[in-house]
This record gives C-alpha cells, sequence and structure tokens, in this order.
C-alpha cells in the first residue's frame, strides 16, 4: 500500500529519513554532503532538467528539514529553485473556440480586453484582470481561467507572485494552514522541520533518566500510516518516548470547558485550530474577544502531562503545519516543547528501521469517544453539545446552535455574518482544512475513508462520556491540593 | 510516603481511576493526608503485568481495585 498520496510527498520524507538518520548516527555534519546523491542517484533526470538541479533541489529540502532559515518568518517557506514558475497568464482561449458570432465573451469582459482575430477570440493580457466573466459566458466552455495551485490553495490570499514569477508567501497574511505544501504539484512549498529537536530532545534525555519525554498524538492519527492505531503507539514507544498520550483526551477536557464558557458567554468561535484563531486574528480583529479562552486540546493534554511530570518534555504529533506555528506562541511554548508530523514521524520511524507492521498493539485510550471525533469536521460541535448535556445545562439555559465549518471558505463566511452581528448560530466551529484535521496538509493519506476511521476509533474508547474521561484532571488536582495540605 | 498510581492506557483500561480514587479517600478516611502523597503518573514501564501498576516508596505493586483496601492496610498503615 502507497504510503503517501503522492510523489512530492514521498520526496519529502525521504530526505527527512536521511537527515534523521544521519542524525541518529552522528554523522549528519559529514553525510549531509552525499544525501542528493543518494536520493537523486541518476543518471537520468526524472523529474526536472537534468539531476544537478534536482540535487540542488533536494539541498533545499534539506535545509527546511533542518528546521530551515529562520530568518523566514513563519513555518512554511518557498524553495525558489523548486518553483516552476506556472503560468501567469490566467485566462486563455482554447481550440474550442468556434469565433461564434454572439461573442459573449467580448459582451461580458469589463475591460475591453477581448478582440476577434480571424475568427477566434484572444485576450489582451495586459488589460485582463481575471475576473473570469467570460469564462462563464462562453457557450463552448472555450475560455479557461488558470490559477497556480498554490495561489488557488492559498484561501486567504497570501500567495502571489514575485518580479521573477516565483511563488512569494506574505507573512502577513498567511496563517500556516499548509495548504499550499500539500498542493504545490511540484514540491515547491515546505514547512519548516523540527525533527532535530525532537531527536535532540528524546536523545539527551538519556532514556527517560535525565527527564521523561512524551508523545502528544492527534486524533487523526486513526486511518494514516496503514496500520493499527495501537502499532503506531508501539513504534512511538520504540523511538524512545516514555509514554504516549492521546490529545483527544485534551480536547475531551476542552470540550468539557468550553460549553460552559459558551453556556455562560452566549457567542463563541472554537480555538483548537491555530490556523482559524489566526486567520481570526488577522481579518476580524473585532471577534478575537470572541475566541474561546480555552487552550487547544493540544495544549491542554500537554498542560494534564506537566501537571502529573513537572521536568517533563512534550512533543505533539499530528496532521498540522499550522500546530507548528502554535508551538512558538508564548501561552503554548512552555507546555509543548516540539512538534511534528505525520510525515515527519513516518521518516523517523522508518530512520531507525522500525517495521510498524510487525508491531504488537500497544493502548493508548484515555479519551472518550467525543475527544477523538475532534478530529474530523462536526465532531467539536457534536462534543461540546454532548458537554452541555452531561454538565445538566438545559435547553432553556442556553440553546446550541452550532455551525461546522470545514476549510477556511466556510470559516470566512460564517465570520463575515458574525462580524456584522446576522450569524443565526451561536456557535462557530473553525477548521482550516476541509474535513477538519483529516484533511491536514500534513497528513499522509487524505481520503473519504480517514472520517470511518476516526469515528470507528471513537467508538473503541473506555470512556464513554466527557466526564468520565475527565474525571483524571479532578482526581490529579485533588491529589495536588492532599500534597499541599489544603 | 509517596503513593503513584500509573494512569496511563493499559493500567486505565485495568480501572486505574478506580485504584487511585480508593487511594485517595483511603488516606483520607485514616487521616494521613500530611503523611501519604497519592498522585497519578504516565506509564510506569510495567505494563505486562495484569493489573495496575503501583509505586508505594521505592516498592513496585500491582494492584487492582478489588485488592486495593488490602495492600493499604497492608503497606501503608502502621507503615508512616
Amino acid at each position: 500500500m502507497a504510503k503517501f498520496d503522492t510523489n512530492v510527498q514521498e520526496l519529502k520524507y525521504k530526505v527527512l529519513r536521511e537527515v534523521a538518520t544521519l542524525a541518529y548516527e552522528d554523522r549528519l555534519s559529514t553525510g549531509i554532503l552525499d544525501i542528493p546523491e543518494t536520493i537523486v542517484p541518476g543518471p537520468k533526470a526524472t523529474m526536472r532538467c537534468c539531476i544537478y538541479k534536482e540535487r540542488a533541489i533536494v539541498n533545499e529540502r534539506v535545509k527546511l528539514a533542518m528546521g530551515g532559515d529562520p530568518s523566514v518568518p513563519g513555518v512554511v517557506e518557498v524553495l525558489n529553485i523548486a518553483c516552476d514558475e506556472c503560468p501567469v497568464s490566467q485566462v486563455t482561449v482554447g481550440p474550442s473556440c468556434r469565433g461564434c458570432i454572439a461573442h459573449r465573451c467580448q459582451n461580458a469582459c469589463p475591460k475591453d480586453a477581448i478582440t476577434m482575430v480571424n475568427h477566434h477570440a484572444v485576450i489582451d493580457q495586459s488589460k485582463c484582470i481575471a475576473c473570469g466573466r467570460c469564462v462563464s459566458a462562453c457557450p463552448y466552455g472555450a475560455i479557461n481561467k488558470n490559477t497556480r495551485p498554490c495561489e488557488r490553495a492559498c484561501k486567504v490570499n497570501a500567495i502571489s507572485m514575485d518580479e521573477n514569477r516565483k511563488a512569494s508567501i506574505n507573512a502577513e497574511k498567511c496563517i500556516s494552514c499548509g495548504a499550499c505544501v500539500y498542493q504545490c504539484p511540484f514540491g515547491a512549498i515546505m514547512d519548516k522541520s523540527y525533527i532535530l529537536d525532537a531527536i535532540r530532545i528524546l536523545r539527551e534525555s538519556d532514556n527517560n533518566a535525565k527527564y521523561q519525554v512524551y508523545a502528544v498524538v492527534a486524533p487523526s492519527v486513526a486511518g494514516q500510516f496503514g496500520a493499527r492505531v495501537g502499532q503506531v503507539v508501539s513504534a512511538i514507544k520504540q523511538l524512545g518516548f516514555r509514554d504516549v498520550v492521546e490529545a483527544a483526551l485534551g480536547a475531551d477536557m476542552v470540550a468539557y470547558k468550553e460549553a460552559a464558557e459558551l453556556a455562560e458567554k452566549g457567542f463563541l468561535t472554537s480555538s483548537c485550530c491555530p490556523a482559524f484563531v489566526m486567520y481570526i486574528k488577522k481579518n476580524f480583529p473585532k471577534l478575537v474577544p470572541n475566541i474561546s479562552h480555552n487552550v487547544s486540546p493540544m495544549v491542554q493534554a500537554a498542560m494534564f502531562i506537566k501537571a502529573l511530570h513537572p521536568n517533563s518534555k512534550t512533543i505533539f504529533i499530528g496532521p498540522c503545519v499550522a500546530k507548528k506555528a502554535e508551538q512558538k506562541w508564548d501561552t503554548v511554548k512552555d507546555w509543548i516543547d516540539c512538534v511534528i508530523t505525520f510525515e515527519e514521524l513516518q521518516a523517523l520511524i522508518d530512520s531507525r528501521g522500525i517495521d510498524l507492521a510487525s508491531q504488537p498493539d500497544v493502548e493508548m485510550n484515555n479519551a472518550s469517544y467525543y475527544g477523538r471525533i475532534f478530529a474530523r469536521s462536526g465532531g467539536l460541535s457534536d462534543a461540546v453539545a454532548q458537554a452541555l448535556k452531561e454538565q445538566g445545562i438545559t435547553e432553556e439555559q442556553f440553546k446550541l446552535k452550532a455551525i461546522a465549518c470545514s476549510g477556511i471558505e466556510e470559516c470566512k463566511m460564517a465570520l463575515l455574518k458574525a462580524n456584522k452581528g446576522v450569524l443565526p448560530e451561536n456557535f462557530i466551529e473553525g477548521m482550516a482544512c476541509e474535513q477538519g484535521c483529516i484533511g491536514g496538509a500534513a497528513c499522509l493519506t487524505h481520503g473519504p475513508k480517514e472520517k470511518i476511521e476516526v469515528d470507528k476509533y471513537g467508538k473503541l474508547a473506555m470512556e464513554k462520556n466527557i466526564t468520565e474521561a475527565v474525571q483524571i484532571l479532578q482526581m490529579a488536582e485533588q491529589s495536588a491540593k492532599q500534597r499541599s495540605g489544603d | 510516603m509517596d503513593i503513584q498510581v500509573c494512569v496511563g492506557s493499559a493500567c486505565h483500561l485495568r480501572g486505574s481511576y478506580k485504584v487511585l480514587e480508593a487511594f485517595q479517600s483511603l488516606v483520607e478516611q485514616n487521616d494521613l493526608t500530611d503523611k501519604v502523597n497519592v498522585r497519578p503518573v504516565l506509564c510506569l514501564g510495567r505494563c505486562g503485568e495484569g493489573s495496575v501498576s503501583v509505586k508505594i516508596d521505592d516498592q513496585d505493586v500491582s494492584v487492582s481495585p478489588e485488592n486495593v483496601a488490602n495492600v493499604f492496610k497492608e503497606m501503608v498503615v502502621g507503615h508512616v
């Protein structure tokens, strides 16, 4: 079974795996020069014009795998030499143009950019504003609007072309969702990787003797890796983690608190998805006070771990590029020490020669069904509804009307209405990726089966409701009280 | 005295929350809160033992929700 959706992901993975292997063997400083040849052995080029360009691009990927360029803001970088400068002219007339008499295209054009030359529509690119009206006007569908895949992927319009026709990311607008990373067919946009930090944290723990290292794993892990979740947990433990905690337990805790906050305030947006939170902050400053004050499930799970083990370190493993940005927030960096993705975990597992398929099942089961379904769109709303019920908040006291927004375009619609005060709902569940986290940019695979897998995995939870799952938090607090002699 | 109760996944499935709760209330009932510290911890590294992993000071003990009262009587009461 293929590990990834695309060859671009695989190429990125190979580089990560090589870097990880060398780091584990303490040969990074010398071995780094050999990576391009290892990955592009030649003699024939398979991706670009020649193997030398292919190798030069691999070199750029190595830099990203080692943390990227610190002078570039954010966690997503364009690899300039890998950007294929996809055609700029956006609206073009194809061979199906019949040179008809009606000239609907010409009439529809607000800029008089279309003329008829030899019974064929011709677009003056200097006048065209790419509004697309001619595209919909042509009865033959002969006119196409081509948008660069990166620009089309970026729903916050943060990507444009620079003077050299290379993709350029506007850090002011970018929300680090990673959509462009997954969508660029040439793999010219990549997320910075912190696998070297993860490896260092694990190794310097001296097998968890100096401090303990805990993994916090996102519930979208179900359906990834072509293996059972228990096998993935086993592999993570073999990498040197003391234990693996599901972020879904943090999600249960968040749902429990969010329900109470919502009932009190009357209107909220979720705060689980860092890209969604950044989107609100950058585009709807008026709505910032309405963002739930809860930390994300990742942070909540890490707070729980560090309450139990104050000197421990936590590494989050998930499908998300934006979590890498969230980790740098002041409110987060003390709780989460490092963030890696599923793609990067695959690279770490393989760099250590751990065979996933032959791993035994190791339990990871502390959350409830509701915490686990946070991974897919609608799950958070379901969990908040459940938490309201469990806390005995009646419909007379507060009636939940949630809107689950899947993808930033749906988020935008809801936020625009909320900004004007005309949104009929009182809770916005915002997920920057379509389908929610299972559509995350750094998932190994994306498809309809992921949602089914997450729901199936949710039903395997031992705790049947949120209250049962969060009771451990109360017990931990009681123990802290007893300790302080309160 | 320090009682660590594993609440990691494997032990959780074997009833570690019940064991933890039982220890906490036994400590209170016996008026030992200032002498005995009960706390949940993540994996103690003894997942294969069949019941809940507990560490009483330096001693490894396997405890189930059924024998927790006995363990408390034998290993805690009179030892602090």
